[in-house]
Protein backbone atom coordinates (compact mmCIF):
# COMPACT_ATOMS: atom_id res chain seq x y z
CA UNK A 1 0.00 0.00 0.00
CA UNK A 2 2.81 2.63 0.91
CA UNK A 3 4.61 1.31 -2.11
CA UNK A 4 1.53 2.23 -4.43
CA UNK A 5 1.33 5.83 -2.56
CA UNK A 6 4.94 6.75 -3.00
CA UNK A 7 4.82 5.87 -6.78
CA UNK A 8 1.70 8.13 -7.31
CA UNK A 9 3.56 11.12 -5.78
CA UNK A 10 6.45 10.80 -8.09
CA UNK A 11 3.48 10.34 -10.47
CA UNK A 12 2.25 13.91 -9.86
CA UNK A 13 5.71 15.87 -9.21
CA UNK A 14 7.00 14.74 -12.93
CA UNK A 15 3.13 15.84 -14.58
CA UNK A 16 4.20 19.11 -12.37
CA UNK A 17 7.46 19.58 -13.62
CA UNK A 18 6.95 19.06 -17.36
CA UNK A 19 4.05 21.30 -16.92
CA UNK A 20 5.79 23.78 -15.59
CA UNK A 21 8.65 23.17 -18.53
CA UNK A 22 5.97 23.44 -20.90
CA UNK A 23 4.85 26.94 -19.45
CA UNK A 24 8.29 28.61 -19.72
CA UNK A 25 9.37 27.00 -23.36
CA UNK A 26 5.78 28.93 -24.54
CA UNK A 27 6.96 32.17 -22.67
CA UNK A 28 10.34 32.12 -24.79
CA UNK A 29 8.83 31.28 -27.93
CA UNK A 30 6.43 34.25 -27.45
CA UNK A 31 8.74 36.75 -26.75
CA UNK A 32 9.28 38.36 -30.63
CA UNK A 33 13.10 38.07 -32.32
CA UNK A 34 14.28 41.93 -32.56
CA UNK A 35 15.95 42.38 -35.68
CA UNK A 36 19.57 42.99 -36.05
CA UNK A 37 19.57 46.57 -36.26
CA UNK A 38 16.67 47.19 -33.31
CA UNK A 39 19.15 45.03 -30.84
CA UNK A 40 22.26 47.30 -31.77
CA UNK A 41 20.02 50.24 -30.90
CA UNK A 42 18.89 49.18 -27.54
CA UNK A 43 22.37 48.69 -26.22
CA UNK A 44 24.33 51.42 -24.67
CA UNK A 45 27.72 52.24 -22.35
CA UNK A 46 28.50 54.06 -19.62
CA UNK A 47 32.04 54.61 -18.94
CA UNK A 48 33.65 54.69 -15.28
CA UNK A 49 36.76 56.50 -14.78
CA UNK A 50 38.73 58.98 -12.67
CA UNK A 51 36.24 57.85 -10.01
CA UNK A 52 33.10 58.88 -11.85
CA UNK A 53 30.34 57.41 -14.33
CA UNK A 54 29.65 59.09 -17.58
CA UNK A 55 27.21 60.00 -18.60
CA UNK A 56 25.78 60.86 -14.98
CA UNK A 57 22.22 60.24 -15.76
CA UNK A 58 21.58 58.28 -18.54
CA UNK A 59 18.07 58.28 -20.39
CA UNK A 60 17.50 55.41 -22.44
CA UNK A 61 13.92 53.31 -24.03
CA UNK A 62 13.01 50.19 -21.69
CA UNK A 63 14.18 46.88 -23.44
CA UNK A 64 17.60 48.71 -23.13
CA UNK A 65 21.00 46.82 -22.30
CA UNK A 66 23.42 49.17 -20.60
CA UNK A 67 27.23 48.20 -20.47
CA UNK A 68 29.53 49.63 -18.03
CA UNK A 69 33.15 49.48 -18.65
CA UNK A 70 35.90 50.56 -16.17
CA UNK A 71 38.30 52.51 -18.04
CA UNK A 72 39.91 53.76 -14.57
CA UNK A 73 42.92 51.90 -13.01
CA UNK A 74 41.56 50.89 -9.35
CA UNK A 75 38.25 48.50 -9.81
CA UNK A 76 34.91 50.03 -9.25
CA UNK A 77 31.10 48.36 -8.79
CA UNK A 78 27.78 49.30 -10.21
CA UNK A 79 25.36 49.03 -7.15
CA UNK A 80 21.73 49.61 -7.19
CA UNK A 81 20.77 51.84 -4.64
CA UNK A 82 17.48 49.46 -4.59
CA UNK A 83 19.69 46.17 -4.70
CA UNK A 84 17.74 46.16 -8.51
CA UNK A 85 21.84 45.26 -9.78
CA UNK A 86 24.97 44.57 -8.60
CA UNK A 87 27.70 43.56 -9.81
CA UNK A 88 31.20 42.34 -8.46
CA UNK A 89 34.70 44.67 -8.35
CA UNK A 90 34.85 45.13 -11.94
CA UNK A 91 38.87 45.91 -12.86
CA UNK A 92 40.37 47.76 -15.51
CA UNK A 93 38.92 46.94 -18.67
CA UNK A 94 36.07 44.93 -17.08
CA UNK A 95 32.36 45.13 -17.88
CA UNK A 96 29.20 44.79 -16.63
CA UNK A 97 25.91 45.05 -18.51
CA UNK A 98 21.79 45.00 -17.08
CA UNK A 99 18.91 45.69 -19.41
CA UNK A 100 16.33 47.83 -17.89
CA UNK A 101 12.99 46.22 -18.87
CA UNK A 102 10.52 48.38 -17.07
CA UNK A 103 10.33 52.50 -16.74
CA UNK A 104 11.56 54.66 -13.83
CA UNK A 105 14.63 55.99 -12.32
CA UNK A 106 17.21 53.01 -11.06
CA UNK A 107 19.83 55.44 -8.98
CA UNK A 108 23.22 53.64 -8.32
CA UNK A 109 26.47 53.73 -7.05
CA UNK A 110 30.10 52.45 -6.28
CA UNK A 111 29.99 50.66 -3.28
CA UNK A 112 33.87 50.79 -2.95
CA UNK A 113 33.62 54.17 -3.87
CA UNK A 114 30.16 55.31 -2.14
CA UNK A 115 30.87 59.16 -3.37
CA UNK A 116 30.33 58.34 -7.22
CA UNK A 117 26.89 58.37 -7.70
CA UNK A 118 24.61 58.43 -11.14
CA UNK A 119 21.41 57.30 -12.32
CA UNK A 120 19.47 55.51 -15.15
CA UNK A 121 16.50 56.76 -16.43
CA UNK A 122 14.19 54.34 -18.15
CA UNK A 123 11.42 55.61 -19.98
CA UNK B 1 75.34 61.67 23.91
CA UNK B 2 75.16 64.81 21.79
CA UNK B 3 72.24 67.18 22.26
CA UNK B 4 69.77 67.40 19.42
CA UNK B 5 69.51 70.72 18.15
CA UNK B 6 65.44 70.42 16.49
CA UNK B 7 64.08 70.39 20.50
CA UNK B 8 60.92 73.00 20.56
CA UNK B 9 60.18 73.90 23.63
CA UNK B 10 56.82 76.27 23.56
CA UNK B 11 53.74 74.82 24.94
CA UNK B 12 51.30 77.79 25.04
CA UNK B 13 48.22 75.26 25.71
CA UNK B 14 49.48 73.10 27.80
CA UNK B 15 48.56 70.75 25.63
CA UNK B 16 51.90 69.23 24.23
CA UNK B 17 51.84 70.94 21.20
CA UNK B 18 53.02 74.21 19.72
CA UNK B 19 52.13 75.40 16.41
CA UNK B 20 55.73 76.10 14.75
CA UNK B 21 56.85 72.51 16.26
CA UNK B 22 53.74 70.75 14.60
CA UNK B 23 53.95 72.39 11.40
CA UNK B 24 57.49 71.63 11.08
CA UNK B 25 56.84 68.66 12.00
CA UNK B 26 54.43 68.09 9.68
CA UNK B 27 56.77 69.57 7.11
CA UNK B 28 58.73 66.62 7.76
CA UNK B 29 56.61 63.80 7.87
CA UNK B 30 57.30 62.46 4.04
CA UNK B 31 60.91 62.66 4.67
CA UNK B 32 61.27 60.61 8.65
CA UNK B 33 60.55 62.83 11.46
CA UNK B 34 60.25 61.13 14.97
CA UNK B 35 58.28 62.77 17.45
CA UNK B 36 58.42 62.33 20.88
CA UNK B 37 56.28 63.48 23.59
CA UNK B 38 58.26 64.24 27.03
CA UNK B 39 56.57 65.99 30.05
CA UNK B 40 54.20 67.74 27.58
CA UNK B 41 57.04 69.12 25.29
CA UNK B 42 57.18 68.14 22.05
CA UNK B 43 60.60 67.12 20.59
CA UNK B 44 61.05 66.32 16.97
CA UNK B 45 63.88 64.71 15.45
CA UNK B 46 64.93 64.09 11.83
CA UNK B 47 65.13 60.46 10.91
CA UNK B 48 68.78 61.35 9.20
CA UNK B 49 69.62 62.12 12.58
CA UNK B 50 68.51 59.17 14.24
CA UNK B 51 71.99 58.00 15.39
CA UNK B 52 72.45 61.04 17.99
CA UNK B 53 69.25 59.97 19.08
CA UNK B 54 69.45 58.14 23.30
CA UNK B 55 68.02 54.06 21.55
CA UNK B 56 65.86 53.93 24.54
CA UNK B 57 64.36 57.60 23.97
CA UNK B 58 63.58 56.35 20.13
CA UNK B 59 62.28 52.45 21.35
CA UNK B 60 60.23 53.87 24.61
CA UNK B 61 58.37 51.01 26.30
CA UNK B 62 56.38 49.77 23.56
CA UNK B 63 57.16 49.68 20.23
CA UNK B 64 54.95 48.76 16.52
CA UNK B 65 55.16 49.44 13.32
CA UNK B 66 52.18 50.72 10.75
CA UNK B 67 51.87 49.18 7.07
CA UNK B 68 48.96 50.06 5.16
CA UNK B 69 47.59 49.56 1.68
CA UNK B 70 50.07 47.46 -0.24
CA UNK B 71 46.81 46.50 -2.75
CA UNK B 72 48.20 42.84 -3.88
CA UNK B 73 47.63 42.72 -7.34
CA UNK B 74 47.62 45.99 -8.93
CA UNK B 75 50.11 46.41 -11.39
CA UNK B 76 49.53 49.71 -13.18
CA UNK B 77 51.86 52.07 -14.20
CA UNK B 78 52.01 54.12 -11.00
CA UNK B 79 53.28 51.18 -9.23
CA UNK B 80 54.10 47.68 -11.75
CA UNK B 81 55.79 46.05 -8.47
CA UNK B 82 53.47 46.23 -5.12
CA UNK B 83 55.49 43.00 -4.31
CA UNK B 84 58.81 44.36 -4.40
CA UNK B 85 57.60 47.33 -2.64
CA UNK B 86 56.39 45.50 -0.20
CA UNK B 87 59.64 43.60 0.78
CA UNK B 88 61.44 46.94 1.06
CA UNK B 89 58.74 48.39 3.92
CA UNK B 90 59.37 44.79 5.26
CA UNK B 91 63.29 45.50 5.15
CA UNK B 92 63.07 48.74 6.40
CA UNK B 93 61.37 47.28 9.05
CA UNK B 94 63.76 44.93 10.42
CA UNK B 95 66.37 47.74 9.45
CA UNK B 96 64.86 49.54 12.85
CA UNK B 97 66.69 49.86 15.92
CA UNK B 98 64.88 47.01 18.63
CA UNK B 99 62.55 44.97 16.66
CA UNK B 100 58.96 46.48 16.92
CA UNK B 101 56.73 44.47 19.07
CA UNK B 102 54.22 43.99 16.16
CA UNK B 103 52.44 44.74 13.06
CA UNK B 104 49.30 46.44 12.66
CA UNK B 105 48.06 46.17 9.00
CA UNK B 106 45.51 48.88 8.20
CA UNK B 107 43.95 47.53 4.85
CA UNK B 108 43.34 47.26 1.46
CA UNK B 109 45.70 44.53 1.98
CA UNK B 110 44.90 43.37 -1.58
CA UNK B 111 43.91 45.01 -4.34
CA UNK B 112 40.74 43.00 -5.60
CA UNK B 113 40.11 40.56 -2.42
CA UNK B 114 41.70 37.53 -4.62
CA UNK B 115 42.69 34.44 -2.55
CA UNK B 116 46.21 34.86 -4.71
CA UNK B 117 46.74 38.51 -3.47
CA UNK B 118 46.11 37.73 0.37
CA UNK B 119 48.43 34.72 -0.11
CA UNK B 120 51.71 36.93 -1.27
CA UNK B 121 51.20 39.32 1.29
CA UNK B 122 51.02 36.62 4.01
CA UNK B 123 54.11 34.76 2.48
CA UNK B 124 56.18 38.56 2.39
CA UNK B 125 54.93 39.13 5.96
CA UNK B 126 56.57 35.99 7.40
CA UNK B 127 59.96 37.70 6.91
CA UNK B 128 58.78 40.81 8.98
CA UNK B 129 60.67 40.40 12.79
CA UNK B 130 58.03 41.34 14.42
CA UNK B 131 56.04 38.64 16.80
CA UNK B 132 52.52 39.31 15.72
CA UNK B 133 50.49 41.11 13.26
CA UNK B 134 46.79 42.57 13.67
CA UNK B 135 44.52 43.38 10.61
CA UNK B 136 41.47 45.90 9.73
CA UNK B 137 40.40 45.56 6.33
CA UNK B 138 40.17 48.03 3.53
CA UNK B 139 37.10 48.37 1.19
CA UNK B 140 39.60 46.37 -1.25
CA UNK B 141 40.11 43.55 0.88
CA UNK B 142 35.81 43.04 0.99
CA UNK B 143 34.95 43.86 -2.81
CA UNK B 144 34.57 40.24 -3.96
CA UNK B 145 32.70 38.61 -1.42
CA UNK B 146 31.84 40.71 1.27
CA UNK B 147 34.82 39.88 3.30
CA UNK B 148 34.10 36.42 3.33
CA UNK B 149 37.66 35.50 1.84
CA UNK B 150 39.40 38.10 4.53
CA UNK B 151 37.10 37.01 7.52
CA UNK B 152 38.45 33.63 7.17
CA UNK B 153 41.92 34.66 7.26
CA UNK B 154 42.18 37.44 9.35
CA UNK B 155 38.74 37.13 11.22
CA UNK B 156 39.78 34.91 13.92
CA UNK B 157 38.28 35.95 17.76
CA UNK B 158 36.71 39.52 15.93
CA UNK B 159 33.53 40.82 15.99
CA UNK B 160 30.61 41.33 12.80
CA UNK B 161 33.13 42.35 9.87
CA UNK B 162 36.60 42.10 11.80
CA UNK B 163 36.53 44.27 14.35
CA UNK B 164 38.64 43.65 17.60
CA UNK B 165 40.48 44.98 20.45
CA UNK B 166 43.64 43.73 22.13
CA UNK B 167 45.87 45.00 25.11
CA UNK B 168 49.86 45.46 25.02
CA UNK B 169 52.23 46.77 27.72
CA UNK B 170 48.72 48.34 29.19
CA UNK B 171 47.96 50.18 26.51
CA UNK B 172 44.26 49.32 24.45
CA UNK B 173 44.22 48.98 20.59
CA UNK B 174 40.74 48.64 18.82
CA UNK B 175 40.84 47.92 15.60
CA UNK B 176 37.54 49.49 13.61
CA UNK B 177 35.92 48.61 10.15
CA UNK B 178 34.29 51.44 8.69
CA UNK B 179 34.45 49.69 5.01
CA UNK B 180 31.25 47.57 4.63
CA UNK B 181 27.69 48.33 3.88
CA UNK B 182 28.26 51.69 2.64
CA UNK B 183 25.45 54.18 1.19
CA UNK B 184 25.56 55.65 -1.84
CA UNK B 185 26.87 59.12 -1.21
CA UNK B 186 28.21 58.35 1.78
CA UNK B 187 31.65 58.20 3.32
CA UNK B 188 32.99 55.31 5.63
CA UNK B 189 30.70 53.88 8.17
CA UNK B 190 31.09 52.23 11.16
CA UNK B 191 27.50 50.73 11.69
CA UNK B 192 25.38 50.76 14.88
CA UNK B 193 26.35 47.51 15.97
CA UNK B 194 29.85 48.25 15.79
CA UNK B 195 30.02 51.62 17.74
CA UNK B 196 27.41 49.70 20.57
CA UNK B 197 30.46 47.38 20.73
CA UNK B 198 33.47 50.15 20.92
CA UNK B 199 30.95 51.90 23.67
CA UNK B 200 30.91 48.65 25.52
CA UNK B 201 34.59 47.70 24.68
CA UNK B 202 35.91 50.93 26.70
CA UNK B 203 33.67 50.91 29.53
CA UNK B 204 35.24 49.18 31.48
CA UNK B 205 39.16 50.59 31.07
CA UNK B 206 40.43 53.44 33.20
CA UNK B 207 40.57 57.48 31.15
CA UNK B 208 44.28 56.86 32.29
CA UNK B 209 44.46 53.96 30.12
CA UNK B 210 46.58 54.90 26.58
CA UNK B 211 44.13 54.03 23.60
CA UNK B 212 45.15 53.35 20.14
CA UNK B 213 42.46 53.19 17.66
CA UNK B 214 43.25 51.82 14.00
CA UNK B 215 40.99 51.73 11.13
CA UNK B 216 41.23 51.87 7.12
CA UNK B 217 39.44 55.07 6.11
CA UNK B 218 40.29 58.07 8.25
CA UNK B 219 38.25 59.00 11.14
CA UNK B 220 38.59 62.38 10.66
CA UNK B 221 37.21 64.60 8.01
CA UNK B 222 40.53 64.63 5.51
CA UNK B 223 38.64 65.29 2.37
CA UNK B 224 34.80 64.28 2.22
CA UNK B 225 34.63 65.41 -1.47
CA UNK B 226 36.66 62.54 -2.45
CA UNK B 227 35.18 59.96 0.54
CA UNK B 228 37.90 60.27 2.91
CA UNK B 229 36.26 60.54 6.09
CA UNK B 230 33.69 58.44 8.38
CA UNK B 231 30.04 59.56 8.70
CA UNK B 232 29.84 58.26 11.80
CA UNK B 233 33.51 58.43 13.47
CA UNK B 234 32.05 61.37 15.72
CA UNK B 235 30.03 58.85 17.93
CA UNK B 236 33.26 56.28 18.03
CA UNK B 237 35.25 59.90 19.35
CA UNK B 238 32.26 61.19 21.99
CA UNK B 239 33.09 57.18 23.86
CA UNK B 240 37.37 58.18 23.55
CA UNK B 241 36.66 62.11 24.92
CA UNK B 242 37.02 61.04 28.93
CA UNK B 243 40.50 59.32 28.02
CA UNK B 244 43.91 61.08 28.49
CA UNK B 245 46.05 59.43 25.38
CA UNK B 246 43.82 58.50 22.49
CA UNK B 247 46.06 57.87 18.77
CA UNK B 248 43.74 57.05 15.71
CA UNK B 249 46.00 55.54 13.00
CA UNK B 250 44.56 55.14 9.69
CA UNK B 251 45.75 54.29 6.04
CA UNK B 252 43.34 54.62 2.63
CA UNK B 253 44.58 57.93 1.24
CA UNK B 254 47.97 56.62 0.55
CA UNK B 255 49.92 59.98 2.12
CA UNK B 256 51.19 60.68 5.63
CA UNK B 257 49.38 63.21 7.63
CA UNK B 258 48.62 64.32 11.15
CA UNK B 259 46.52 66.69 13.22
CA UNK B 260 45.74 67.10 16.74
CA UNK B 261 42.27 67.63 18.24
CA UNK B 262 41.72 67.68 22.50
CA UNK B 263 43.01 64.45 23.37
CA UNK B 264 43.12 62.69 20.20
CA UNK B 265 46.48 62.53 18.03
CA UNK B 266 44.99 61.58 13.95
CA UNK B 267 47.41 59.63 12.22
CA UNK B 268 47.05 58.53 8.29
CA UNK B 269 50.16 56.06 6.91
CA UNK B 270 51.64 56.38 4.03
CA UNK B 271 51.01 53.19 1.18
CA UNK B 272 53.73 50.74 0.38
CA UNK B 273 52.37 50.47 -3.22
CA UNK B 274 51.66 53.91 -4.77
CA UNK B 275 51.06 57.37 -3.93
CA UNK B 276 47.87 59.17 -4.18
CA UNK B 277 47.21 63.65 -4.83
CA UNK B 278 46.47 65.08 -1.72
CA UNK B 279 43.05 66.57 -1.02
CA UNK B 280 41.88 68.65 -4.37
CA UNK B 281 45.33 68.38 -5.85
CA UNK B 282 43.86 66.27 -8.86
CA UNK B 283 40.53 65.42 -10.55
CA UNK B 284 40.41 62.33 -8.73
CA UNK B 285 41.57 60.24 -5.84
CA UNK B 286 43.32 57.95 -8.23
CA UNK B 287 47.18 56.18 -8.21
CA UNK B 288 49.57 59.31 -8.87
CA UNK B 289 52.03 58.54 -11.09
CA UNK B 290 55.33 59.46 -10.44
CA UNK B 291 58.91 58.98 -11.99
CA UNK B 292 60.33 55.28 -11.51
CA UNK B 293 63.25 56.95 -9.47
CA UNK B 294 61.19 59.20 -6.74
CA UNK B 295 58.10 56.18 -6.49
CA UNK B 296 60.08 54.66 -2.72
CA UNK B 297 59.86 58.42 -2.03
CA UNK B 298 56.45 58.79 -1.35
CA UNK B 299 55.83 54.84 0.16
CA UNK B 300 56.24 54.02 3.56
CA UNK B 301 56.10 52.60 6.70
CA UNK B 302 54.89 54.33 10.20
CA UNK B 303 56.56 53.21 13.59
CA UNK B 304 55.39 54.40 16.81
CA UNK B 305 56.86 53.94 20.34
CA UNK B 306 55.11 54.45 23.57
CA UNK B 307 56.43 55.80 26.54
CA UNK B 308 54.59 56.23 29.94
CA UNK B 309 53.78 59.37 31.45
CA UNK B 310 53.87 61.01 28.21
CA UNK B 311 50.73 62.25 26.01
CA UNK B 312 51.00 61.40 23.25
CA UNK B 313 52.83 58.35 21.13
CA UNK B 314 55.20 58.95 19.18
CA UNK B 315 54.59 58.37 15.64
CA UNK B 316 57.54 58.26 12.66
CA UNK B 317 57.27 57.85 8.90
CA UNK B 318 59.55 56.63 6.71
CA UNK B 319 60.20 56.17 3.31
CA UNK B 320 61.19 53.12 1.71
CA UNK B 321 64.01 55.43 -0.73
Amino acid sequence: MKRTQRIAGIGILLAGGFVLFGGLREHVQAAPPLPQQMQHEMATEVKIDNFSFSPATLEIKAGTKVTWKNADDIPHTVVSNDKIFKSKALDTDEKFSFTFDKPGTYPYFCSLHPKMTAKVVVQ
Amino acid sequence: MKKVEDEIKFDHNGDGIDRRGFLKCMAWAGTGTLCVMNGGVMKSFSLSRLGELDPAAAKGELSFVQISDSHMGFNKPANPDVIGTLKAAIEKINALPGNPEFLLHTGDITHLSKPEEFDNVQQILKDAKVKEAFYVPGEHDVAIDEGKEYLERYGKGSQGAGWHSFDKNGVHFVGLVNVVNLKAGGLGTLGHEQLEWLEDDLRAKKSSTPIVVFAHIPLWSVYPEWGWGTEDSAQALSYLKRFGSVTVLNGHIHQTMQKVEGNVTFHTAASTAFPQPAPGKADSPGPMKVPAEQLRSVLGVTSVNFMRGQKALAVVDSNLA
